[in-house]
């Protein structure tokens, strides 16, 4: 594949860019002028930075759009009283963290199966994948339909089957699980091309020198493929966290958070506290859906990238 | 050695069987439920229509709501361009000079690419800001947005291409009398042109599939695009699912030839990343 030459990884680049190659004369400095930055610092500051900075303000406020009046905390309280509100909370730590697992896993897996010698490689490849690239919401439609109770197809063979037929989006104990599943068919594309990206990365010696001396497939998985395909493993979780922590159109597409409100995250509450006209109170989900994505994210990201550079 | 071929045909088999049962059948679906008439597809089964008429849903969906589709295809379309275009110049331009030269705010520049890509966009406030500059409920806000919003995916992939570049090239092309404009976009430039390709397919893609931008940012049936068409078919004409089936299988057609044309360029621009750290 020739995907090897795009080297560094998205989130640990800042660390390493630049510091191999030569210092330029001094003369050569003009050459790079620092106002190539403005244009693009001037759309970031404008439409993302002071949007940010203020929803600190107005999360502490009751706000129209037009005229906001302070009220100190009382937003992140409703949020945290509210049990609603505190359900979307909890939903959306459930949701990021097991739709990444499982895109880490079975990406894996899926990589590991591509990359070695089978039939049809290919198009294997390319079905997984394309889910990835069409429309979140056209996919939600769909599997609604698929995953219908009463006629969608897979409760169909579960009947042959005499399997129970669950209300896969109806069920309030399911309906969050199954659009986690839904998000990982869709996903899960990704995160095997990056393994496989990893995985081919790997110095084809390894693998032979591993079967010479007798180690067998699930031996060379463990010593061989997981230790060296981290910086592969490093990008699936951190990508497939910052989108699954803030996911909102599948969520709006299939259940729309409910029944109820069991299905609801973060994202889909600061959608509509917004459609109600508290916008004071959904710019207090944005600040914490902001302080949830950091809190995790930060850490989450220098620890797997210091761990990536001492191998 | 046979015995090991055989064990790969099986497993070939079995991987394309399980592999066709979990991905294609939905896609096949869709197709089954874009041909069939109103009572069939509002059934919901997997069935073979009862009767066959793609090509008049066809026409069906490009006639509803005085052939609101194709607006959005338009409003899609110019979205789409714009603001890749726009994405594409101004992050190569920072990932170029930040490539080139360090100094001390280096550091800084990066943390706040960063910080892009991770934080999410506060809404209202965005709302609230658009309104304040006038832009808010029309294209070019929403193009300054989507253009906003991917700068720093951009420029992470051209940081990273434009070390591929020797930095010999600039110093022969200012010996050859180049100014710093000439060789950005004389010299360099042109050389970034894979990355570009990458960068164009993979960001279009998105911005195509784009939901929540526009549902919040641009608002109103003239400004539709095509994603919230389909949240239209769908909360309009329940009656009519194989309209909306339609209309997925119609939006699905641009991602699917950027798909067929530029397969390497997205496997490159997504996975890049995954070898080194």
């Amino acid at each position: 594949m020739a995907t090897t030459n795009l080297a560094p990884t998205a989130l640990s680049a800042g660390v390493s860019t630049g510091s191999k190659a030569p210092r330029p004369g001094t003369k050569m400095k003009s050459f790079y002028p620092s106002w190539f930055f403005i244009p693009a610092v001037a759309l970031y500051v404008i439409f993302f930075a002071v949007p940010t900075f203020a929803s600190f303000y107005f999360s502490l406020t009751r706000w129209d759009l037009f005229e906001s009046t302070f009220i100190g905390i009382g937003n992140f309280v409703e949020f945290f009283q509210d049990p609603q509100l505190l359900n979307g909370f909890i939903h959306t730590f459930e949701y990021g963290f097991a739709t990444s697992a499982a895109k880490v896993i079975l990406g894996f897996f899926l990589a590991v199966i591509l990359t070695s010698p089978v039939v049809a490689r290919g198009y294997i490849r390319a079905v997984i994948f394309f889910p990835v690239l069409i429309s979140t919401i056209g996919v939600g439609i769909m599997f609604k339909s698929l995953l219908d109770p009463f006629h969608g197809i897979v409760n169909g063979v579960l009947g042959v089957f005499h399997l129970p037929q669950p209300g896969w989006f109806t069920d309030p104990n399911l309906a969050l699980a199954s659009i986690a599943a839904v998000d990982v068919w869709k996903g899960v594309g990704i995160a095997t091309l990056i393994f496989m990206a990893g995985i081919v990365a790997i110095p084809s010696e390894y693998f032979e020198a591993a079967k010479m001396d007798g180690a067998s497939s699930w031996k060379i998985i463990r010593t061989i493929t997981i230790p060296l395909t981290r910086p592969a493993t490093a990008t699936v979780i951190i990508l497939s966290l910052i989108g699954g922590l803030r996911s909102f159109d599948l969520i709006w597409a299939t259940t729309g958070g409910g029944p109820g409100f069991t299905s609801d995250v973060i994202a889909s509450v600061i959608y509509k506290e917004y459609q109600a006209g508290f916008f004071g109170l959904s710019t207090a989900g944005n600040v914490i859906l902001f302080i949830v994505v950091t809190a995790i994210m930060v850490p989450l990201s220098s620890f797997l990238n210091r761990k990536a550079v001492e191998l | 050695m046979k015995r090991a071929r055989t064990a790969a045909w099986i497993k070939g088999v079995v991987a394309i069987v399980v592999s066709a049962v979990v991905f294609l059948v939905p896609f096949v679906f869709v197709v089954l439920q874009a041909s069939k008439n109103p009572a069939d597809a509002s059934n919901l089964t997997f069935s073979l229509p009862t009767q066959w008429q793609f090509f008049k849903n066809l026409g069906d969906v490009l006639a509803t709501n005085n052939g609101i589709i194709w607006r959005a295809f338009v409003n899609s379309a110019v979205l789409t361009v714009c603001s890749v275009a726009i994405m594409v110049v101004l992050a190569a331009m920072v990932g170029y000079v930040l490539s080139r030269k360090v100094t001390r705010l280096n550091p800084v520049i990066n943390f706040f690419v960063l910080a892009g890509l991770i934080v999410p966009p506060a809404v209202v406030p965005t709302i609230w800001l658009l309104q304040g500059v006038g832009l808010f409920k029309t294209m070019p806000g929403m193009i300054l947005i989507e253009a906003t919003f991917g700068l720093s995916f951009c420029i992470l992939l051209f940081r990273a291409f434009v070390g591929t570049i020797p930095r010999e090239l600039d110093e022969a092309a200012v010996l050859d009398g180049a100014g710093a404009i000439r060789l950005f976009f004389g010299v360099v430039l042109p050389l970034l042109r894979p990355v570009i390709v990458t960068v164009i397919v993979v960001q279009s893609v998105a911005v195509f599939n784009d939901f929540a931008g526009p549902l919040y940012f641009l608002p109103g049936d003239e400004n539709a695009t095509v994603q919230q068409t389909l949240y239209e078919f769908q909360g309009q004409n329940l009656s009519f699912y194989n309209l909306l089936f339609m209309d997925i299988l119609l939006i699905t057609i641009p991602p699917l030839v950027a798909y067929i044309f530029f397969n390497r360029q997205i496997v490159a621009g997504l996975t890049s990343g995954a070898v080194k750290g």
